[in-house]
């Protein structure tokens, strides 16, 4: 029996894992070390509608424990993500997970329409973290009745289920997950990256070329367990959980959190074969906390509080 | 094909100022056929520093299964990798990038080599490999100061072997520039590694010539996955075009990309 297949909008996972957006590019450097079918799904690079060069160099500095980016999304654009890079992943049997991103509405919902078509597109994931430019660049994300809004048109439009990737970039996370689940989102990636950055202590400046950047690696893992826990008890859409994990461990922390399923990231820099590793290890630690099926550990760290406290009651 | 694997220290030297040569043993240098390609090694246990370490290979030893690197100790990840010792482990992914064609000089002909600080390792395999299959080597090597300077004698036994310091402690006063000028010999293929602006003046010098350079940039995940190190291409300058310095790299055709 599998103990680790997870069902949920759109998604049949073998298993629970899966590369997170931009820390796989489209899998291709990744199949030379591995199956990628192996994976629970594939979470590609944002897409954008047209072919976008990014950010200046330098595009990452080194953090304690984690890593600052600002690579800017770059992609080749739709037309060439449809073309190339999803049809070169039909060789897998794994679904897809594209991550549409925009500077408009239309943006969005132009991506969404096409990508969403794709025979091994089984979901979209909106990166609302983009900067709304017809908005003063303020990101679609931190303010929820645009958040629900673009999720909304997207919806629309969209020929699989859609899932929200939230910013933690926010004053209430849970303001935000609830407004996008209104829209209709049919489930919550989260989280993005966390906004930092650093100085060279040699000329003053800052390190990233962008200036600021988003903060990942196991540093930011505390912040995210603590969101996907918040969210999860204010939501009845699944959550897709994601921040900082690079073991089997941390894995299941998102899980009791509250994640039905979780995106690795940084992770796949530091060690190529970190997905499959986890995927391994996983049963053996689902036997060691005497569980039948990864299934009923989601959610159990204020699942059980609840149950007490009804007991109690 | 790239591998993970944990390679011992067969040795690890300080031989000048901040600068260590490591050498490492294991399967995986079966898999290093090009001079001028990198690994990428992971320098701490834990999460601190996160990221791997991309460092050039200085020479293979096929036959005992050694390769050699020259690195400078000067953040905290290369300053943990110069406290390693004999008979520990490190984690190395590689060969990564791809390198130095020797092909484009042959035998009878000369080559031009042209190195400017930790950019002049990746050379001396290189020049193992030319001088192997009967090419004429010269090597122009630039270091800051004297204290700085490492291989020269290594280098001299290849081939006839330039230096210039900065500070005029060894060699020719200045940069490696005041010496290629003075050169008068006609060479067939031109190498060269070191920091930018050394090697835009490499290109400027040597327009339309087989000119091959090899470009140093911040890296992520040193196997084209994270496009943190990624240039602009010469064609459409400034446009979308684009090459990864790891992967499409790190040496590449002079004119392919913008420096």
């Amino acid at each position: 029996m599998n103990t680790l297949s997870i069902n949920l909008p759109g998604l049949d996972l073998k298993n629970p894992i899966m590369p997170a957006s931009g820390c796989f590019g489209f899998g291709r450097e990744y199949s030379q070390f591995y199956d990628l079918s192996s994976l629970g799904a594939i979470m590609i690079k944002a897409t954008t509608a047209e072919p976008r060069f990014g950010n200046p160099t330098p595009r990452v500095a080194e953090t304690s424990a984690g890593m600052l980016n600002a690579i800017g999304l770059q992609n080749p654009g739709l037309e060439k993500v449809l073309e190339e890079e999803l049809t070169w992943l039909e060789q897998f049997d794994v679904p897809i997970i594209a991550n549409v991103a925009g500077s408009c509405e239309e943006d969005y919902v132009h991506v969404a329409r096409e990508i969403s078509k794709a025979p091994n597109v089984h979901a979209l994931e909106l990166n609302i973290s983009c900067p709304n430019v017809k908005e003063g660049g303020i990101a679609f994300g931190t303010i929820p009745e645009v958040a629900r809004e673009v999720t909304r048109k997207v919806k629309q439009v969209s020929d699989v289920p859609v899932y929200v990737k939230l910013s933690p970039n926010v004053s209430s996370i849970v303001e935000i997950a609830k407004a996008v689940e209104s829209g209709g989102a049919d489930g919550i990636t989260m989280i993005n990256t966390l906004l930092g950055m650093r100085i060279d202590l040699r000329t003053g400046k800052p390190v990233l070329a962008n200036t600021t950047g988003g903060l990942s690696g196991p540093a930011i893992k505390p912040v995210a367990l603590r969101m996907v826990y918040e969210v999860n008890q204010h939501i009845s859409i699944p959550i897709i959980g994601m921040g900082g994990i690079s073991t089997a461990e941390d894995a299941m922390e998102f899980i009791y959190a509250g994640a039905s399923a979780v995106a690795v990231g940084t992770a796949n820099f530091v060690d190529p074969f970190v997905c499959p590793k986890i995927i391994d290890e996983l049963p053996g630690l689902l036997q060691k906390i005497g569980a039948a099926h990864i299934s009923e550990c989601i959610g159990r760290s204020w699942k059980q509080n609840e149950a007490i406290a009804n007991h109690r009651a | 094909m790239i591998k993970n694997e944990q390679l011992m220290i067969v040795s690890q030297k300080q031989i000048a100022e901040s600068i260590y040569e490591l050498t490492l043993q294991g399967e995986l240098v079966s898999e290093m056929k090009q001079p001028g390609q990198f690994v990428h090694l992971k320098t701490g246990d834990g999460y601190e520093p996160l990221l791997r370490r991309p460092i050039s290979i200085s020479s293979i030893d096929n036959e005992k299964k050694q390769f050699t690197m020259i690195y400078r100790a000067e953040g905290r990840g290369t300053a943990l990798l110069s406290a390693k010792k004999e008979k520990q482990k490190v984690d190395v992914l590689g060969p990564l990038g791809n390198g130095f064609p020797v092909e484009a000089a042959a035998e009878g002909e000369t080559a031009l080599l042209i190195g400017g600080g930790i950019g002049v390792p990746p050379l001396f395999e290189l020049s193992r490999k030319l001088t192997e299959k009967g090419v004429r080597v010269i090597h122009v090597l630039g270091f800051q100061t004297k204290n700085a300077m490492f291989y020269e004698q290594q280098f001299s036994l290849l081939g006839e072997t330039h230096i210039a310091t900065v500070d005029g402690s060894y060699g020719t006063k200045g940069l490696v520039t005041d010496v290629i000028d003075n050169l008068r010999d006609n060479f067939a293929a031109i190498y060269s590694c070191g920091p930018t602006p050394m090697l835009k003046a490499v290109q400027d010098k040597f327009q339309g010539r087989d000119v091959f350079l090899s470009l140093e940039e911040r890296m992520g995940c040193g196997i084209g996955a994270c496009f943190a190190c990624v240039c602009h291409a010469a064609e459409g300058a400034g446009g979308k075009s684009y090459r990864k310095v790891c992967s499409d790299g790190p040496v590449f055709p002079a004119g392919e990309v913008v420096l």
